[in-house]
């Protein structure tokens, strides 16, 4: 299931115009550095070659494990929840009696979700973390027999577990669909996910930044605004009606799968994004250079993911 | 043991301290540098020597020694091992038959422009940062010229709470402080006191970054 077709075509055109996109943004940096002038715009220029560098890494990693095959894409995948749920918890307020159970979700219910995916339980893997767990869960922590804030400190355990493990995993789950008539490898479709949620949040960022006027919710989210939502939006929507070649849609059909990529990361990161100024941080975390932690990265895929999965399942499978 | 066992049992040991508790650095009050210091930090769970020792960077790791219980790591081959083939840990007896000789010793370590990581509370806590011993006293009177660099280990005490075998992992951030600088006449009881505020006062983050405040209102 590797897409390791080497000289293919459509392999060349999609490793030659992510290098291309990389290069153009890496000599724009490159300019914009020589050319600021004030403190706040140096210090913008200097987030966004951060940012560049850390696009540089995470394309690196991902195709790696995409070349490398299905299984270390679901391992890749499965790193990425464990530390996503990491920054979650370490943000949210646990006492002694949560302990058992949130060794658990890290040790336990992080590799058993990924493991139903990779042997293609396809009925387990979409209700074990909504049924078994959370009613495990609660189970565990009411034997600590400490009601402070159970009910706040149980749902945020649950939510936690929902984007950074159930609804991520959706994404790797891709892999497994078997699509009558589709020839190529399903690799694509997790490409195809990735690509218009990334580029979704990549242009929305653009478009702001040159053209940005309309804030769109400054205390949630004061770097979004509406031109950058309606462009970035756009664009990325244009990218992935484009891009149906390498998925079983037709254009029209790719253009609607995109819109519907497209809102969700838009309300995933929107969400994720009130949930830190809840919690009173800016990022979930310091591990990827520029963007912040890895839950601030994957915040449109995780909404995303559920939905594309789904759709694509019930319509194409 | 093998030559090359050691380095590769330290990169995995740091390397799995890191993937569990991230042991994020925040310089806050001094640069890392190689002179000799004292690091003293809060004592907060069996991971904290190696947390402190995965956010030191490299060069700076290789010249630092962590002092630990002779009784303990000194019971093994194995746990021998560890501690002094890959940690650099000075090892030193705590029954307090000793005291000169963990003094010398600590002093040397000091005096040969490394430095060392100790913990003052003498015993692991809840969160809470409790009286120092008298031994930082003790080395900081010694040998003057070693900066006194407090620590403060942040949310490890979430990951191994006291009682507990298992273990969470939450991103850990150790917080490095400014040196303490020396007062003349200072009894110990008032230099105990104000090593422990400096300490303490690291705990309240100053800058809004992969900061914990939430999670430390009910944390206790």
């Amino acid at each position: 299931m590797s897409i390791v077709t080497n000289t293919d075509p459509l392999f060349l055109w999609l490793a030659g115009g992510t290098l291309a996109l990389l290069t153009v943004a890496t000599v724009i940096g490159a300019v914009l550095a020589r050319r600021v002038q004030t403190p706040a715009g140096r210090d913008t220029v200097r987030n966004l070659n951060a940012r560049i560098r850390s696009w540089w890494v995470m394309v690196a990693l991902f195709a790696a494990a995409m070349l490398l095959g299905s299984v270390v894409t679901l391992v890749l995948f499965a790193l990425l929840s464990y530390l996503a749920l990491r920054e979650f918890i370490t943000l949210t307020p646990t006492r002694r009696g949560d302990h058992a159970g949130l060794f658990l979700s890290f040790f336990v219910v992080v590799p058993l979700q990924y493991w139903l995916i990779g042997i293609g339980w396809y009925g387990l893997f979409s209700i074990f973390i909504p049924v078994y767990v959370f009613m495990a869960l609660p189970s565990l922590s009411v034997l600590g027999a400490d009601t402070t804030d159970f009910l706040t400190r149980t749902a945020k355990a649950q939510w936690g577990l929902m984007l950074a493990v159930y609804c991520t995993s959706h994404a790797p789950a891709l892999l497994w669909l078997d699509i009558p008539g589709y020839r190529l490898p399903s690799a694509l479709l997790l490409l195809y996910l990735m690509t218009v949620a990334q580029l979704s949040d990549v242009f929305q960022y653009v478009f702001g930044k040159l053209w940005g006027k309309t804030r769109l919710s400054p205390g949630i989210s004061p770097s979004k605004t509406v031109e950058g939502l309606v462009g970035g939006g756009l664009t990325a929507v244009a990218i992935g009606t484009g891009l149906h070649v390498i998925t079983p849609f037709s254009p029209l059909q790719a253009a609607g799968m995109s819109l519907v990529i497209v809102t969700a990361g838009f309300f995933g990161g929107f969400v994720l994004s009130a949930m830190k100024r809840d919690l009173g941080v800016k990022d979930w975390g310091t591990l990827i250079e520029g963007h912040g932690g890895v839950l601030d990265r994957l915040d449109s895929v995780v909404f995303s993911a559920p939905l594309f999965f789904h759709l694509t399942r019930y319509w194409f499978t | 043991m093998i030559p090359l066992v050691q380095p590769a049992l330290r990169h995995g040991l740091l390397g799995l301290t890191r993937l569990l508790v991230g042991a994020r650095a925040s310089w806050e009050g001094c640069a890392p540098a190689d002179v000799p210091r004292i690091y003293f930090a809060n004592h907060t769970s069996h991971l904290d020597t190696l947390a402190v020792m995965a956010a030191l960077p490299a060069e700076l790791r290789a010249r630092t020694h962590p002092v630990a219980a002779l009784d303990y790591w000194g019971g093994s081959a194995l746990r021998r091992a560890v501690a002094v083939g890959c940690l650099n840990a000075l090892l030193v007896d705590r029954t307090g038959k000793a005291t000169a000789e963990v003094m010398d010793a600590m002093a040397a370590v000091l005096e040969s422009g490394q430095s060392l990581i100790l913990f003052p509370e003498g015993t692991r806590g809840d969160g809470t940062v409790a009286p120092f011993k008298s031994g930082l006293y003790h080395l900081a009177r010694r040998v003057p010229a070693a900066e006194l660099v407090p620590v403060f280990i942040e949310n490890l005490h979430r990951v191994m709470p006291k009682g507990m075998p298992l273990l969470v992992p939450l991103i850990c951030t150790m917080r490095f402080g400014a040196p303490l600088p020396p007062v003349d006449g200072e009894d110990k009881a008032a230099f105990l006191q104000r090593a422990r505020e400096a300490l303490v006062s690291l705990s309240q983050p100053k800058s809004q970054s992969a900061s914990q405040p939430a999670s430390q209102r009910t944390a206790q």
